[in-house]
């Protein structure tokens, strides 16, 4: 077998680069499951309730701005496929488009962030925060037909809402700054064709929590939607 | 019933007994017989697949009958006669409340007959307790927000523990009392004693004082459904599902009333969370459940199939 | 005894090894030695195992007299609490991973570290950073709502530091996370050549089992806590039944990963009995295959009972039927191993050591305490003695009996691979008998006053529970003194121990052919694999007197 240059990223304990690759490989996967099951428990606590609950739950989706959340989702995707893409820049040792898109991807986190943000503060001015100020006199349009819903309930759902998209938010934050340490480092040539897995496994990262928002936006924005 | 348990305990303990000793003793006479000796070499043995069946399956086999006989006894743990007696409990930090259907109340003491049935129907006010009465082998959580039950018949009388066994807090360990257990004769005099009126009979009043009967009239068609007979029957509601209607549904519909709406009606029930307390929604589901049938029939249902594969509630997580 | 002579030319003390290679503070508090690491470990979860026994001793001494005389009640009520935080989250969930199996794994694999050296470092000082927290709860007024923290309780009722007890907790969870992250990639990834999976010591499969648990089970606890403390602090009514919420969800959250939890406490330490057993009877292991098995069995079943813990809680009578059923599956796997054990012992060559005896204690206990899990898993049953004595002496059984037995065992056993010293046989022994003598007589009591009816947590009971409890409260003192006599001959040893060669117990395994202590980076030479896990028949066994020039 030849002989490789000693990459000056290999860690010392492990017997080889390719090791070390596997190693770094299986232990963001098996990261990526915990934290499918961290979400899980949030995702099961809505399943419980929105089956005790629908008529409230789906007043309380009506209520969500429709528009900010699908254009989050088109942004997310969107910065999923310049994830793909600075890989395969990495892969191929185009320093600078792989920075590029990097940079990109940060932007487009933030850009989620941001209409997040104006989101949220539409939920504040609409008294739909959970707590003291909390008032909701929306009905549950089923069809035209107006039912009234349990306020209490339609709380619940606010609760839900936020814990999942504030998590979600979280994530996302760490994703933006796991990113832009990316490109700081990309700058600098710390990746080339034989060492670009810090970059993959950070796009791992990426595409779960893009995933996570997936399962999110329906699951909150979209209930009894219909017209 | 604990005589039941105390059979399939003492089961149990011949089984478990029977397997530690056989382990102790097969490790003793091992670890003696083999132990280290000049010249004697420890003899490789890899393993054999038939002893590893035979110590699993007959295991398993056991442990099946522990299951379906542990099971049958909980099945009928929680499955109450249909003629017990009732007593409604409400827990709160730290003590039990009980109210006869007949209208007596008591702190930390609940007094019953031999030979009868009683079934109570606890809820608690604040946190989750639990209603424990060794002698009687039986304990049940208390949830707030809904009912839980439980029942027993008391044969032989004397005064028994009754702890609350779920951690509540600061007095968790003084929330105490007894179950007085009396002869029909003594109970009945006990029961004279206080002059109440029944639990049903308050639950009337409240009905009326409420304004309940404004809407749920009985003499014609009002604002609400008909509550006479309702108790225990199939409810139809507005989106299509069927529910029993049980004590919890009763509550639900009191506290909560958007949440099942019936079909044909609609959503107007004002909610009375907050202006009722625990005893008194007692005393209103007594009384609802004590409202006679007059006629076949359910509140809502527009046709009535014979037999109904009736979708219970599962409102909360079971 | 072992064979103690060393060579006149490589006393240990002289021969660089991981714990002279470096002695400033720097050198240890940012080492990723995995080595290292596990001696970190070991020193602050023992002082954690202190703090929780010292909060055992309170409440055994509350217990002497039926009325709450020692203490007040909310008093009480935080001991008892603090006791199962610390004890579960601070002791039993870390010990033998995160000190043996940080120590041992990559040595048993033939690697020089673990997959992750700095995520390892990284999981010390996030238990360490929970571990000050709860210990800052402790001294500014504890929690009192039970280690199980059930809501609404917890969420609306309690005025005690709920949220910086969570927090601690939660940070304590991410370290088990990482270290279970850690272990599954490198038994996948870094194992010696030759080393297939059917080969590797059955301590490793014990750890793999517990990892594959760790990662998939404690985010669920992680997010049970998150919704808990923004319950408390935004009054969000997740499970509020005032609400629309429900209670009961708390507890299948919580259970979800809390039963599981106990079988990341038990599996390694099973994995520590398969590696006695089989070195003190010379022999391999009855049932190799079945062993490494029922260890997986037992972490996937883990994952399908919990509520078990909630069979009066208000769960339905068909979901109940249905949990008690599956739990009596997990029981076969448990039972095989210990039949397994049991037939290794026959025709082996059998010694008394002292990590063999702590393996004979823990099959007997383990058997005991298993057995009475089958009691509380019969529903019939289980709904009179659920919530009372009965509960604590099954856990403290298979906890204390189980789990700490076989820590105890391996600590001794793996001592001198650690120190390069040999602990004081005949000290050791007797601790070994007090901590047997001690342990029962504190917890089998226990059994009888669960069935006659004393609840748990009771800070007050009728005076007829009252000679079981002082029983109990007697054994208590003899277990105190089984633990602490440990703590002061293992430092005696450190600088008087008899000094140990690489392999005093003649014993299978390669972490028995380098150095004792092992060097930094573990081997000389990676070694390459050619025969099966416990070659007994190709290892000649200890001499009683003749030493053995090496």
């Amino acid at each position: 077998m030849e002989h490789e240059a000693h990459n000056p990223a290999l860690r010392h304990h492990f017997a080889d680069a390719q090791q070390q690759k596997n190693a770094a490989s299986l232990g963001m996967w098996l990261f990526i499951v915990t934290e499918i099951m961290f979400f899980g428990g949030m995702f099961c606590a809505y399943l419980v309730y929105r089956l005790a609950h629908f008529n409230a739950f789906a007043a309380g989706s009506q209520q969500l701005n429709i528009w900010m959340g699908a254009i989050n989702t088109s942004v997310l995707i969107v910065s999923s496929v310049t994830v793909v893409l600075a890989v395969k820049a990495a892969e191929a040792g185009k320093r600078k488009v792989l920075v590029g898109y990097l940079v990109v991807t940060v932007l487009l986190g933030m850009t989620f962030l941001v209409i997040k943000g104006f989101e949220y503060r539409e939920k504040f001015e609409k008294h739909h925060v959970p707590g003291p100020t909390f008032n909701f006199t929306d009905k549950f349009d089923d069809n035209g037909k107006q039912i009234p819903v349990n306020p209490k309930e339609a709380e619940l759902f606010f609760s839900l809402y936020f814990a999942m998209t504030g998590m979600h938010a979280l994530h996302m934050i760490i994703g933006c700054g796991l990113f832009s340490v990316l490109a700081v480092l990309a700058w600098k040539g710390h990746y080339t064709p034989g060492y670009f897995t810090p970059v993959e496994n950070a796009g791992l990262y990426w595409h779960l929590v893009d995933i996570i928002w997936i399962y999110l936006f329906p699951l909150l924005y979209l209930i009894s939607r219909h017209s | 019933m604990a005589n039941q348990v105390d059979a399939l305990y003492i089961y149990l303990l011949l089984v478990a007994g029977f397997m530690t000793a056989i382990i102790f003793l097969t490790i003793l006479v091992l670890a003696i017989k083999y132990r280290r000796s000049a010249g004697c070499e420890a003899q490789q043995i890899e393993g054999s697949t038939i002893l590893e069946i035979t110590w699993s399956v007959i295991p398993f086999f056991v442990m099946l009958t522990f299951f379906i006989w542990g099971a049958v006894i909980y099945f009928r743990e929680r499955t109450p006669p249909a003629d017990a007696n009732e007593v409604y409990v409400v827990a709160k930090q730290w003590m039990w409340k009980i109210e006869h259907a007949e209208g007596q109340s008591e702190i930390n003491e609940l007094h019953v007959p031999t030979g009868q049935n009683i079934k109570l129907i606890m809820t608690s006010q604040d946190v989750i307790h639990s209603f424990f009465v060794p002698a009687f082998r039986i304990k049940q959580d208390v949830l707030p927000g809904r009912y839980t039950t439980a029942w027993f018949k008391a044969t032989k009388p004397g005064h028994y523990h009754l702890f609350c066994a779920e951690y509540c807090g600061t007095m968790h360990s003084g929330m105490g009392g007894d179950i007085v257990v009396m002869e029909p004769q003594e109970y009945a005099k006990w029961m004279a004693g206080a002059a109440v009126a029944p639990l049903q009979e308050t639950g009337k009043q409240l009905f009326s004082a409420l304004g309940c009967a404004t809407c749920h009239r009985f003499d014609v068609q009002g604002r609400g459904p008909n509550l006479v007979g309702v108790y225990n029957k199939p409810v139809l509601l507005e989106d299509g599902r069927t529910v029993i209607a049980d004590e919890n549904y009763v509550r639900e519909a009191i506290l909560n009333p958007t949440a099942k709406i019936v079909s044909g009606f609609k959503p107007v029930m004002p909610t009375f969370q907050g202006i009722v307390s625990e005893e008194q929604l007692n005393a209103l589901v007594a009384y609802i459940k004590s409202l006679a049938q007059p006629s076949p029939g359910t509140a809502g249902l527009e046709s009535q199939p014979a037999t109904f594969p009736a979708q219970t509630e599962k409102m909360q997580v079971q | 005894m072992a064979s103690t002579v060393i060579p006149v030319n490589q006393a240990p003390s002289q021969k660089l090894n991981y714990l002279n290679n470096g002695h400033s503070l720097k050198s240890w508090l940012l080492t990723t030695d995995h080595k290292r690491i596990a001696i970190l470990y070991l020193i602050s979860v023992t002082a954690f195992f202190f703090l929780g026994g010292f909060f055992a001793m309170l409440i055994r001494l509350e217990l002497l007299t039926p009325q709450g005389d020692l203490m007040q009640a909310d008093t009480y009520n935080k001991v008892f609490t603090m006791h199962g935080l610390i004890m579960v989250f601070f002791f039993l969930i870390p010990v033998v991973p995160a000190v043996l199996g940080n120590f041992l794994v990559p040595l048993m694999i033939g690697a020089k570290d673990l997959a992750f050296p700095r995520i390892n470092l990284l999981s010390w000082y996030l238990y360490v950073t929970g571990g000050i927290l709860i210990t800052h709860v402790m001294l500014t007024g504890g929690v009192d709502t039970g280690w199980t923290f059930y809501s609404p309780f917890s969420t609306e009722y309690t005025n005690t530091k709920i949220v910086e007890a969570g927090l601690a907790a939660f940070i304590a969870g991410f370290s088990s996370i990482f270290t279970g992250l850690n272990f599954i990639v490198t038994i996948h990834r870094m194992r010696a050549p030759g080393l297939t999976w059917s080969r590797l010591p059955l301590f490793i499969w014990a750890n793999y089992a517990t990892s594959l648990i760790m990662i998939l089970g404690t985010p669920v606890i992680a997010i049970t806590i998150v919704l808990v403390a923004v319950e408390r602090l935004f009054h969000l009514g997740i499970f509020d039944p005032r609400l629309g919420g429900d209670p009961l969800l708390f507890q299948h959250l919580f259970w979800f990963y809390s039963h599981p939890a106990v079988y990341i406490m038990i599996l390694p330490s099973m994995g520590v009995i398969s590696e006695l057993i089989t070195c003190f009877s010379r022999k391999r292991i009855f049932g190799y295959k079945f062993i490494a098995l029922s260890s997986i069995a037992i972490a996937v079943l883990g994952f399908l009972v919990w509520a078990h813990h909630m069979f009066v809680a208000g769960i339905s009578l068909y979901a109940a039927m249905i949990f008690s059923f599956l739990t009596f599956f997990i029981g076969v796997p448990s039972a095989v191993k210990v039949f397994n054990w049991t037939a290794t012992l026959y025709k082996g060559s059998i010694s008394y050591a002292t990590p063999m005896l702590y393996a004979f204690g823990f099959i007997g206990l383990f058997t005991m305490g298993g057995l009475t899990g089958l009691f509380l898993a019969t529903l019939g049953i289980d709904v009179h003695v659920t919530d009372t004595y009965f509960v604590v002496a099954h856990f403290h059984y298979v906890m204390v009996g189980g789990v700490l037995m076989g820590y105890l065992g391996g600590m001794h056993f793996w001592w001198p691979k650690m120190t390069g010293r040999m602990y004081p046989e005949a000290w050791a022994k007797l601790s070994a008998l007090l901590v047997f003598v001690g342990f029962n007589l504190t917890f089998f009591p226990q059994f009888i006053l669960g069935y006659v009816g004393m609840p748990r947590r009771y800070w007050q009971y009728p005076p007829e529970f009252q000679a079981l409890n002082v029983l109990s409260t007697a054994g208590a003192s003899i277990l105190a003194a089984g633990y602490l006599l440990p703590m002061i001959y293992f430092v005696w040893s450190l600088r008087y121990g008899k000094i140990a060669d690489a392999n005093p117990w003649h014993a299978a395994g390669l972490e028995w052919k380098t150095t004792s202590p092992p060097p930094t980076f573990n081997f000389d030479e990676t070694p390459v694999v050619t025969w099966e896990a416990y070659n007994y028949d190709e290892i000649p066994p200890w001499e009683r007197r003749a030493p053995v020039a090496r």
